[in-house]
């Protein structure tokens, strides 16, 4: 069975989705499926379908990297880490020293996407620095 | 020997008699576009006709309308011969291949990404993450998004203890 006839029911998903600028490529037995998704919540749908097709993901023959669009408008994010507060640093990395903190649920300033990983983010303490992406979201 | 100096005479009758008994070029021409005009795969195509031989030229939008055009032209009456010089759009490009991230950059991402996972260890080697250690199955769901982000070429948690 190849890859994509193995992983269809989630390819299918994301078309019926609308997850815009879909790629779907198998390379060296991999197969990575890109693209940007509406919503977090039919990011969250497509991982409820791949866990569905691959348990826990055990095989590791897919590389999902579905994005969530965000409006290029968007100015302000919220913190969701778990529950502790969110470090803000003076670069995009984790070895980079800590310049101020965000806490969890807390609504700041987003001033540049600086990389996939890293935003650039005030509070309104106006501490200014890098933050990791995974725990923003856009606020509505 | 009367015979003989009529001859000429008598094929240039016999020859205007059968030929007025053929279509002529133009209207195998006219006829040949009217059949094409049907088919709306066919809008792009050219006819030119030479003694009953039609040549079809133009572009086609697929390999089903390249042979559907040349049968239709077939058809018509008084075409000998069809040459098909239609031409297909190019094949699509190829999709870009996969970019995968140097181990140094993705060693620095995937340690960034991990930082809050304690528990979970991860090696980059040749763009693959190989996870060990304990996690909950509800952060793994949040783990493996994270580390997929990274360009990695795969992700192998077959060392990671889920629950």
């Amino acid at each position: 069975m190849t890859l994509q006839n193995k992983y269809k029911e989630l390819t299918d998903a994301a078309t019926a989705a609308g997850v815009s600028g879909l790629q779907v490529r198998e390379q060296d037995g991999v197969l990575y499926i890109d693209g940007t998704a509406p919503s977090g919540a039919v990011k969250d749908q497509l991982w409820a379908t791949y866990d569905k097709i691959d348990p826990n993901f055990l095989s590791g023959d897919v590389v999902m990297d579905v994005k969530v669009g965000m409006d290029a408008a968007t100015t302000k994010v919220k913190v969701v880490t778990e529950s502790s507060n969110l470090n803000i640093r003076k670069g995009p990395g984790t070895d980079q020293p800590i310049v101020g903190k965000a806490a969890h649920g807390e609504v700041i300033t987003l001033v540049s996407q600086g990389n996939e990983q890293w935003w650039l983010v005030r509070t309104d303490d106006g501490e200014e620095g890098y933050a990791y992406a995974q725990y923003l979201s856009a606020e509505a | 020997m009367k015979i003989l100096r009529l001859l000429p005479a008598l094929i240039l009758v016999a020859g205007l008699t059968f030929s007025g008994c053929k279509p002529k070029d133009a209207d195998i021409k006219a006829n040949v576009e009217k059949a094409l005009k049907e088919n709306p795969a066919a809008t792009g195509v050219m006819v030119m006709v030479n003694e009953g031989v039609v040549t079809l030229s133009g572009d086609v939008s697929d390999a089903a309308a390249q042979a559907a055009v040349a049968s239709t032209a077939q058809g018509v009456k008084g075409v000998k011969s069809v040459t098909n010089n239609t031409v297909l759009p190019p094949p699509p490009p190829p999709p870009a291949p996969v970019v995968i991230a140097a181990d140094d950059p993705l060693t620095k991402a995937v340690t960034d990404a991990t930082k809050d996972f304690p528990g979970v260890t991860a090696m980059v080697s040749e763009g693959v993450v190989t996870l060990t250690g304990t996690i909950t199955k509800a952060r793994w769901m949040k783990l493996k998004p994270m580390l997929d982000a990274l360009n990695p070429k795969s992700v192998d948690p077959k060392g990671l203890t889920i629950n």
